[in-house]
């Protein structure tokens, strides 16, 4: 393998594998402020009870987003050189305003909200975990903005004399059409993924024996808190899907090409669930087909024509040449690992769709004060969590791998993004390291994940008046 | 003024800001097993910093990102170019972070031990090879025309490089040690001056070659003099520190190090990365800079939101201000709880 493989690798294993902590960062962020802020408005002991439980899960979770977070950053720079030489004049700047503006306020006010309790106001230390999430909602909009100008990118020049893009319009970076559409669809995906976390878990806690029966109804509430969420949110995917669906066919028409396995363009275009083809994607054996539904999707209308793989790589070579062999160009088909694309979208959406569904379950056992029992929705229970983040890590691949064979789309490949000056021994050494670094870490929070909530809620406790900051004799009431 | 060179000050300040304040939790970190004679005392040490390392981390998050947006060409020669360093940095600083938040999760002393053992590791690779990295930024490495670094990993290791990695490694310990000596109370707090000025001094020799060193080198009339103050800020904070003056003396090694950074990045400028193979290959603040539309930018970014992030951390110091001993310790680790005070130590 040489770097150009190992550094692929390794930004997709690190980058899928940070973004299996994000969302429920995120989302679980949202979820503990909204408890606290019910306990700060009507004392109701569960709601404290339910905020420092899921508190706990929520920062075991967001300790391992932040760190491999750091990997994030520096990796541009380590092993794609000549991406951030290329583009570091508009990528830079959502990166550099992600760490001022997001990073600082989430780190400082988690310190504050966790070692807080008895030094601040309640308002105040609610107010410090909402401020925590405000930090996961820009760092997730400037680098979802970074990220949409590579899968379209807008508000720059290319410069001849330096051979690079550079920025002339950092509104347009930040308002991107992509981005507009990515950023609703992310952040609902993130909510969505929170609330199955507490569905599931409170789920658990609610149906299992060992549970006093005390403490079920305020798992009953966590049940439908997180299930309401979850619902809500994947209407929000739904939607923003939808929309998202037809600005990736406008501004990247091959990757919607990619996702149907579409080779020939179409008019009206069925939209297969499934299908059985070639290794190599290149022909269908069997599928089961919805007619007009991919025209809807990619277009709004049932009639509208939707272009295949063939024409649009015939298009592509005209536009950007057959063999240009220029600096940002390489020859190529211009076409993305089509069973890749085409497996990964249908997971996305399906993962989604039964997490949406055993949601929609979930809040009819549970009406009206009911409290059901039974193996079969543990079992559930045990599986909700993983589907939207399952869910989340295909949409990513699908969006990273269907830009393919573009860094940024039509301006420079990945081919041409790589460090040169790193050797394969260098590259594989950090793929190595980290790749079992984080298999170890995995190990241990799911470890810690499932000690605590076996454990369940700790009882309740009035937390003491705060201090602010008063020396006092007392023991802190939260301490490593 | 040019953006490029408000750009160059404004990294220089985000160095400053990080080697200041992560600078004294790395240093209570390698003090773990150095200072503490027992689990409660180190959970005192680990408490200090508690609530305030991770805001401490994110400067050089930001230095990064600002380095990435500002400068492109250094980001990505820097970054490519000291490769493993940089590799066995992150690798520090990701079991280093967890062991914070993992440490007190189980009640078990294998578990704790090894967490312990993470947080030194953690702390001592960056505070050893942020040194050598700047050493080797001042000193110049293998650059070629096409702005790549052409050397490998051991060009990174010349004993001038060492040199700088033994010199942010012992400044941080004394950083740390007189922060604990701040944040402390009961016999810890003397225990960690003493050693304070006791590694202090050997700082203070190591730092003075490396400065003078430097200042041969590559320095000007500028460097010259933040150099000459870094170290008088340096002896008169040990000195302040055993009249028993922890205040005094934690500023006074704040400052030093403020001052010997700024004197490195004064000695570096108007290069950021010289080339030790021709210095007209050097990446300079001009011919590694972003365009003058993106720095303006973020200039107007940087000019409104760092006066907010300051006054929230400062905040943030203010809040968790009061000293902390073994009676503030609770017994069960990790949670709230009312358990009962433990014994004056």
């Amino acid at each position: 393998m040489d770097t150009l493989d190992i550094a692929r690798w390794q930004f997709g294993i690190i980058t899928v594998y940070h973004f299996l902590f994000v969302p429920i960062t995120i989302g679980l962020s949202a979820l503990v402020a909204g408890l606290e802020t019910a306990w700060v408005r009507t004392g109701g002991e569960k709601y404290l009870r339910l905020t420092k439980f899921f508190g706990k899960l929520f920062l075991i979770n967001f300790a391992i987003g932040v760190v491999t977070g750091i990997v994030q950053e520096f990796q541009f720079g380590m092993n794609w050189s000549d991406y951030s030489r290329f583009v570091g004049d508009i990528f830079g700047a959502p990166l550099a305003i992600e760490g001022l503006l997001a990073f600082f306020l989430e780190s400082t006010f988690l310190g504050l909200w966790i070692f807080g309790w008895d030094k601040l106001p309640r308002p105040l230390h609610a107010a410090c975990i909402w401020l925590v999430h405000l930090g996961t909602l820009l760092s997730a909009y400037f680098i979802l903005a970074a990220n949409s100008w590579m899968q379209h990118p807008v508000g720059y020049t290319f410069n001849r004399d330096t051979g690079r893009a550079e920025l002339n319009d950092f509104w347009a970076v930040m308002t991107n059409k992509v981005q507009l559409a990515t950023f609703p669809h992310t952040l609902t995906a993130c909510y969505m993924t929170g609330g199955a976390f507490m569905l599931g878990v409170a789920t658990y806690l609610l149906v299992r024996r060992r549970t006093p029966d005390a403490d079920r109804p305020m798992y009953r509430t966590a049940v439908r808190l997180g299930a309401v969420v979850t619902l809500v949110g994947g209407l929000g995917v739904a939607i923003s899907g939808d929309y998202q669906g037809k600005i990736m066919t406008d501004v990247q028409p091959m990757k919607m090409a990619a996702a149907e396995a579409l080779y020939d363009t179409e008019a009206p275009a069925a939209f297969s669930l499934f299908t059985v083809g070639t290794l190599d994607g290149s022909q269908e054996k069997f599928a089961v087909k919805v007619p007009r539904l991919l025209s809807f999707l990619a277009t709004g209308s049932f009639d509208g024509e939707v272009q295949g793989i063939n024409q649009l790589r015939a298009q592509y070579r005209k536009t950007y040449g057959q063999d240009p062999g220029a600096a940002y160009y390489t020859s190529g088909d211009y076409t993305p690992v089509i069973p890749v694309t085409y497996w990964t979208f249908r997971l996305m959406i399906g993962l989604g769709v039964l997490a949406a569904a055993a949601a929609a379950l979930f809040l009819w056992v549970t009406r009206r004060g009911r409290a059901p029992t039974g193996r079969a929705l543990v079992m559930i229970a045990a599986a909700l969590p993983l589907l939207p983040v399952l869910a989340n890590s295909f949409g990513w691949i699908f969006t990273e791998m269907g830009r393919q064979p573009w860094a940024v789309f039509g301006l420079m490949t990945t081919a041409n993004a790589v460090s040169p000056g790193v050797s394969p021994g260098e590259a594989l050494t950090s793929l190595i390291a980290l790749t079992l670094l984080y298999g170890v870490l995995a190990v241990i929070e799911v470890g810690l994940m499932l000690h605590f909530i076996r454990k369940g809620a700790d009882p309740f406790v009035e937390p003491p008046s705060p201090t602010l900051g008063r020396p006092s004799d007392e023991p802190l009431t939260f301490a490593y | 003024m040019e953006l490029t060179t408000v750009w160059f000050g404004l990294i220089a300040v985000l160095w400053i800001g990080y080697f200041c304040l992560e600078g004294f939790d790395f240093g209570v970190g390698m003090l773990l097993p150095v200072l503490a004679r027992d689990d409660t005392e180190r959970r005192v040490l680990i408490n200090t910093i508690g609530p305030l390392w991770d805001g401490n981390e994110v400067w050089v998050l930001v230095a990064g990102g600002a380095t990435f947006a500002a400068f492109p060409e250094w980001y990505a020669t820097l970054f490519s170019g000291f490769y493993l360093p940089l590799l066995l940095i992150l690798l520090a600083l990701i079991v280093r972070g967890l062991a914070f938040e993992y440490r007190a999760k189980r009640d078990e002393d294998r578990w704790r031990r090894r967490w312990d053992t993470a947080i030194v590791v953690g702390s001592v690779v960056p505070s050893l090879l942020w040194g050598v990295a700047f050493a080797n930024l001042l000193r110049g490495v293998p650059i070629d025309a096409d702005k790549e670094y052409v050397g490998g990993f051991f060009d990174l290791l010349s004993p001038y490089a060492l040199l700088g990695g033994v010199t942010t490694l012992l400044l941080f310990l004394t950083h740390g040690a007189l922060f604990i000596a701040l944040k402390t109370d009961g016999d810890i707090r003397h225990r960690a001056r003493d050693l304070g000025v006791r590694v202090g001094v050997a700082a203070a020799v190591a730092a003075v070659a490396f400065l003078a060193w430097t200042q041969g080198l590559t320095g000007s009339a500028g460097s010259a003099v933040l150099f000459v103050l870094a170290a008088l800020a340096l002896v008169a904070g040990l000195a302040v520190a055993t009249r028993g003056r922890e205040g005094w003396a934690f500023l006074g090694t704040f400052v030093a190090i403020a001052l010997a950074v700024a004197g490195l990045f004064t000695a570096l400028f108007p290069d950021v990365m010289p080339s030790s193979l021709d210095p007209a290959w050097s990446l300079t603040t001009t011919n590694a800079s972003a365009t003058s539309y993106t720095l303006t930018v973020m200039t107007w970014v940087a000019v409104l939101f760092t006066p907010i992030v300051l006054a929230y951390q400062g905040w943030t110091y203010w809040v968790f201000r009061s000293r902390i001993s073994t009676r503030h310790i609770p017994t069960d680790p990790g949670t709230s709880s009312s358990p009962a005070p433990q014994p004056v130590s």
